[in-house]
């Protein structure tokens, strides 16, 4: 039986959404396939379940690939990205930010139904909200890992509006390396296996598997 | 020293000095040329978007926020007139942030977008929509769309204090991404230096908009401990 949590990676764009396109031929979606990929091994490695909204050049939608996630009771969401411009080797760990709330009142209420589990449901395009703060958390510790290994990065994450987040309800965040825009695409592919190992050692620091308990299987 | 030596070396000489003077003139050409790319762009600007002028314009700096880097943007003061009405201001300040960019360094929505329209909900809400050419020619990256939201999300609460929150519109409609990546389905929030804190926001407050029409019919709740299996 598995225990910890199951990891969702979500390789960005697919199919005719090619992402950030650099002149060297190198596409965003490809990167972060391979990128997908490398770090699926690891954290197979590390005893983690993963899952992928994508393992070749399809296309979900940004629904979909909520929705896989949001299909499991203990989930981790990360999304990756690569950047159409910046200095090679800069990675930005992101969390979903969103707005004030306009009607403060009714979404207090959702999140402490969500938190008390008391069955209420909360609306899909704010999944992501009542966990800003575990999103939050594991952006930083993903974020720490990263500038310890890419030493043009910054040492706190980035609250932005990615898309792909927003109605993921678990703990999610976007991690984006700088860039297609490289004149010799080994540049950028050779980080790969650094990257990828940068964000399982960051998982692990949010949610370390359990050590495996003596006499079961 | 030999004749012919002299001779070569004055041929040389003077090889030299034509070949310097013709660079300058290259160097100035160029210049020339660049200063008149610039006058076309602005030209071609002031055709397409006239100055936005309104009788209770008031010449005042206005801080604009270009960017300062690749994550960040900061104010430049510019002496604008500016009009007392809100949606006047927001389109004057807005405006002056695509055409008045100092640098090519320093710019952040795409030379050739434009501002469509411009309007003020009773609810606080600021509609600002933009032609296509904002999200096609916007780099794709987080990064860099977050910086486009930041520089006209500052300008815009910088300058005009109404509103409380912003919408951005691609061509009247709403867009799922900027290019790919910033979440355009919301709102980004609005903070005027001067403003008082944020009262709750009346109920009568527009609804946030569900998912475009276009996105594959999710279930619009999720209820949290009845989730679904595992798709295969």
């Amino acid at each position: 039986m598995h225990v910890g949590p199951v990891v969702v990676i979500d390789p960005g764009h697919g199919g005719t959404d090619t992402g950030a396109r650099g002149a060297n031929g190198l596409v965003e979606k490809d990167v972060v396939l391979q990128v997908g990929k490398i770090l699926r091994a690891e954290l197979e490695r590390m005893g983690y379940r993963v899952v992928m909204t994508r393992g070749d050049d399809s296309n979900p939608s940004y629904e979909d690939r909520a929705a896989l996630a949001n299909a499991y009771r203990d989930a981790i969401f990360v999304s990756l990205h690569v950047s159409s411009t910046g200095a090679t080797g800069n990675t930005r760990a992101y969390f979903y930010q969103f707005p004030v709330p306009f009607q403060a009142t009714d979404t207090s209420l959702l999140s402490s139904a969500v938190r008390q589990g008391s069955g209420a449901a909360i609306p899909w395009e704010e999944a992501q909200r009542p966990f800003a703060e575990q999103s939050r958390r594991l952006a930083n510790l993903v974020q720490i890992e990263l500038m310890h290994r890419f030493s043009q990065s910054p040492n706190a994450p980035t609250p932005a509006a990615v898309r792909n987040l927003r109605s993921v309800a678990a703990p999610a965040i976007a991690v984006e390396i700088s860039s297609v825009s490289v004149s010799d695409p080994i540049a950028l592919t050779s980080l790969s296996g650094l990257f990828a190992a940068s964000i399982a050692r960051g998982i692990a620091a949010f949610r370390p598997m359990p050590a495996p308990v003596p006499g079961l299987p | 020293m030999p004749r012919d030596l002299k001779i070569a070396l004055g041929i040389l000489t003077v090889a030299v000095a034509v070949g310097l003077i013709s660079l300058r003139g290259l160097h100035r050409r160029m210049q020339g040329l660049a200063e008149s790319q610039s006058s076309d762009e602005k030209a071609r600007r002031e055709v397409l978007a006239p100055e936005i002028a309104t009788p209770s314009d008031v010449p005042q700096g206005a801080k604009i926020y270009w960017a300062a880097g690749e994550d960040r943007v900061t104010a430049t003061t510019v002496e604008l007139a500016l009009s007392a009405d809100p949606v006047e201001r927001g389109k004057q300040v807005l405006q002056a942030l695509i055409a008045n960019t100092p640098t090519a360094e320093q710019r952040t929505v795409p030379a050739d977008a434009e501002l469509l329209a411009f309007y003020i909900l009773s609810d606080g809400t600021a509609i600002a929509d933009f032609s296509d050419a904002l999200s096609s020619e916007t780099p794709s990256g987080i990064e860099s769309e977050q910086l486009v939201v930041d520089s006209i999300a500052r300008t815009l609460e910088n300058n005009v204090p109404t509103p409380r929150r912003l919408k951005i519109l691609i061509h009247g409609q709403e867009a799922e991404t900027l290019a790919g990546h910033v979440d355009l389905t919301g709102f980004f929030d609005l903070n005027p230096p001067n403003a008082a804190p944020q009262a709750p926001a009346p109920s009568s407050a527009a609804p946030i908009p569900s998912a475009p029409s276009s996105v594959p019919a999710p279930p619009k709740t999720l209820a949290p401990g009845g989730v679904p299996k595992p798709r295969r």
